[in-house]
């Protein structure tokens, strides 16, 4: 593991600290997890909010977790598994040396990451246009209105934080499809793609938590 | 011993210049950088303090308001817990020493660990921002719904500043934890590796897993202030009572952040100052991993009159006393090191010693506090006051002091006068009971903390407090003056001026940029000194 570095031959990607690509990418992978790790408790903060809550004002955000478009969430979940498709195949397509078929899915990520960002939008401007957002002349007709509002709070804090996540999502593999383009990679050393991948893979399954505890949580009534 | 000529080229004259400062991606500089910039916040936090001894050398609010001296305090917390405490020895001398030790070049993501610097500076900044214009009064803790509905201070920018510091602690942390895993040299197996490598381990797996939670606390607290969201609010329904539990499910651990380095450091001097190996490494060593873990499920143990059910309490309080356990296990090995070791009484070996005896009270007391019926009586009392400042302070200022003179030789190529070096931990620690102890006693006759006037009959104990604060602040200024001229007139120091082991021991002091010229190659467990002896 580690012999005199000089010894090696010379590889562009290897920093001067690590002995080789070997350790360089173990430690970036490592590294991605443990973020992930950090990522894990911070959404915990406000998931564990939101089951105490949903625990204590069963009604109230049964009523309120009705008002969400759950096609349009729906067809979100759907766009954002296929994402993580691609950006798997990315991974496989970077391990196996093919740029062409790399830069493509990682255009076909980012695609798929905007139309969810975009159909988030527009469910955001619904919630607007209904005056279901705390803060800017929230209105809520039903049981307990005041508790909806702790709905709508967290829904929005969750999702935006969410969406936050994909907005550096896109700015990463814009990165990486730039790097892809110059031919940065090769089969033995394509850690960027893959640790960008596992962020990728995190984002999409917050948002399978999301989806059923914001949107599903009350329609078998 | 090595020849003593100071090196011609290490990591201090590699480069000059502010740029090759604010860009360098050198671990040991990054550390200074850090020495730096938590050396302004602790004489600002100082100050606080010393603000607040003043005004409670009288009975009556005489010298600031009360409005103030919410302030006040408010501040003194902030600064010192999350601008000095959290950061000081990994930030320092973690990132200085754990690649060293380790036998490494660097740390894993030496731009990240700049990057860490550069956040918490930012955070730093917000934090003064919000003290200059007119400070915070929430207390250090932010609690909900004084914090979001009442408060009229500047809550909102010192809630941003902390929120951006923790991803300082925590980039810091992640760094400590793949360093650790992946760069350790051949032959640095895992129970070769220097005790104050394992409390790293385990004070950054802390800062990994306990900060996020305190940042997506500040950032809901921020949210509601803001834009009326009402999570914590109660008119929407939401449970102030949950801001207390995300809040202390971070705070609590921030204690072990606080005190598991100073345990890393109090096991290297005493090794080192006593010949010999730590008496039951691996007890030390898992001692460290178990305060991490089981520091995270005492929490409740600060809201025992906040509303809990009392079978919960219950078992906070157990769990309170079981995470003494492993602390005590330290303790009871670094005295059995102690026996029949030679021991010699340089400034780094009183400052280790200093903090076995304060951080034994401090942690006793706790356990006062972890009992039900007790912690009703003293709860808000000058009693926890006086408990946690004998870990935050005495326990975690004397860690850091003790380890600030341990590798000063080391950091700088200088020794300081050892001498004055002894005077101020003896007049720091006198100075420091001084404070601290009649606080206990002020509190358990029931004394409540942040009032800035108090009955007549607390005053003796309270000048008592403020005279021994004022030779606690000559115990620190001392080292400030020493260390600043030894970096010019100290007497040069050599590869190893205490003859200790380790790895550190073994390069240049200063070291160079890359630390070592080749990959060493470990064959012994950490602390081998008897063998050597023999
Ligand atoms: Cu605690």
């Amino acid at each position: 593991m580690h012999d005199d570095k000089t010894a090696s031959p010379y590889e562009p990607a290897l920093k001067h600290h690590f002995d080789d690509l070997g350790q360089q990418h173990e430690a970036a992978m490592l590294g991605m997890w443990l973020f992930l790790g950090t990522e894990l408790l911070f959404f915990g903060g406000l998931f564990t909010a939101y089951m105490l809550y949903r625990v204590w004002y069963p009604e109230t955000f049964g009523a309120a977790s009705r008002t969400l478009d759950i096609t349009l969430g729906a067809v979100n979940t759907m766009v954002l598994i296929t994402s993580s498709l691609t950006m798997a195949l990315a991974v496989h397509a970077a391990a196996t040396d093919e740029r062409r078929k790399l830069m493509a899915f990682l255009a076909a990520t980012m695609v798929l990451g905007a139309v969810f960002l975009g159909i988030k939008g527009i469910e955001y401007h619904h919630k607007f246009v209904e005056h279901h957002i705390p803060g800017f002349g929230f209105q809520f007709e039903g049981p307990a209105p005041e508790r909806a509002n702790l709905f709508f709070s967290l829904y929005f804090a969750m999702t935006g934080l969410h969406a936050l996540h994909m907005i550096i999502g896109l700015g990463i593999m814009t990165v990486m499809l730039i790097m892809a383009w110059r031919g940065r990679f090769s089969a033995r050393w394509h850690t960027p793609i893959e640790i960008s991948g596992l962020y990728w893979h995190f984002v999409d399954i917050v948002w399978i938590f999301l989806f059923p505890l914001l949107y599903l949580v009350d329609r078998h009534r | 011993m090595d020849t003593l000529a100071f090196p011609r080229t290490h990591y201090l004259n590699a480069e000059y210049g502010l740029k090759s400062w604010l860009l360098t991606t050198d671990h040991k500089r990054i550390g200074l950088l850090f020495l730096g910039a938590i050396s302004l916040f602790f004489i600002l936090g100082g100050i606080f303090a010393g603000l607040i001894r003043l005004e409670l050398l009288t009975p009556p609010g005489d010298l600031v308001s009360d409005d103030t001296y919410n302030k006040l305090f408010t501040m003194h917390g902030i600064v010192m817990v999350f601008m000095f405490l959290i950061p000081s020895i990994p930030a320092v001398m973690g990132n200085f020493f754990v690649p060293i030790m380790i036998g490494a070049r660097d740390l894993a993501f030496p731009r990240l660990n700049l990057l860490s610097w550069y956040i918490f500076m930012t955070g730093g900044l917000f934090t003064l921002y919000a003290i200059v214009t007119g400070g915070v009064d929430t207390g250090w803790t932010f609690y909900t719904p004084f914090s979001t509905l009442s408060s009229h201070s500047n809550v909102m920018t010192a809630a941003i500043g902390i929120f951006i510091i923790g991803f300082s602690s925590i980039l810091t942390g992640l760094n400590f934890i793949v360093t650790i895993h992946t760069m350790r040299a051949p032959g640095m197996t895992w129970f070769r590796m220097p005790l104050f490598l394992w409390a790293m381990y385990a004070t950054s797996l802390i800062n990994v897993l306990a900060t996020p939670v305190l940042a997506i606390t500040i950032f809901a607290v921020a949210l509601e202030r803001a834009l009326h969201m009402g999570i914590f609010d109660p008119a929407y329904g939401g449970d102030p009572v949950l801001f207390q539990h995300l809040f202390w499910f971070y705070s609590h651990p921030a204690v072990y952040i606080m005190i598991l380095p100073a345990m890393g450091v109090v096991s290297e001097v005493i090794a080192a100052f006593s010949r010999k190996s730590i008496f039951g490494y691996k007890f030390v060593a898992f001692s460290s991993l178990a305060i991490a873990v089981f520091g995270f499920l005492v929490w409740g143990h600060h809201m025992f009159v906040a509303g809990m059910s009392v079978y919960g309490a219950m078992i906070f309080s157990v769990l309170s006393f079981l995470v003494a356990v492993p602390s005590a296990v330290k303790v009871f090995n670094w005295t059995a090191t102690l026996y029949k070791g030679s021991i010699s009484y340089q400034t780094p070996m009183l400052y280790a010693l200093g903090f076995i005896g304060l951080f034994t009270i401090g942690g006793l007391t706790g356990l006062f506090l972890a009992s039900l019926g007790v912690d009703v009586h003293v709860t808000d009392t000058y009693f926890v006051v006086a408990h946690f400042h004998y870990i935050m302070v005495g326990g975690a200022i004397m860690g850091y002091l003790g380890g600030l003179h341990y590798w000063w030789p080391k950091m700088t190529g200088r020794m300081y006068p050892d001498m004055w070096g002894r005077v101020a931990a003896v007049v720091t620690f006198l100075g420091f009971n001084l404070t601290f102890f009649p606080q206990f006693v002020l509190g358990y006759m029931g004394m409540p903390r942040r009032y800035h006037a108090y009955p007549p009959e607390f005053q003796a104990l309270n000048v008592l407090s403020t005279a021994g604060a004022s030779i606690m602040g000559i115990g620190y200024l001392i080292p400030a003056i020493y260390l600043l001229w030894s970096l010019k007139y100290g007497a040069i120091a050599g590869n190893n001026p205490w003859g200790a082991k380790g790895l550190e021991w073994e390069i240049p002091s200063p070291p160079p940029t890359f630390n070592f010229d080749k990959t060493p190659v470990v064959t012994e467990p950490a602390y081998a000194y008897e063998t050597r002896e023999k």
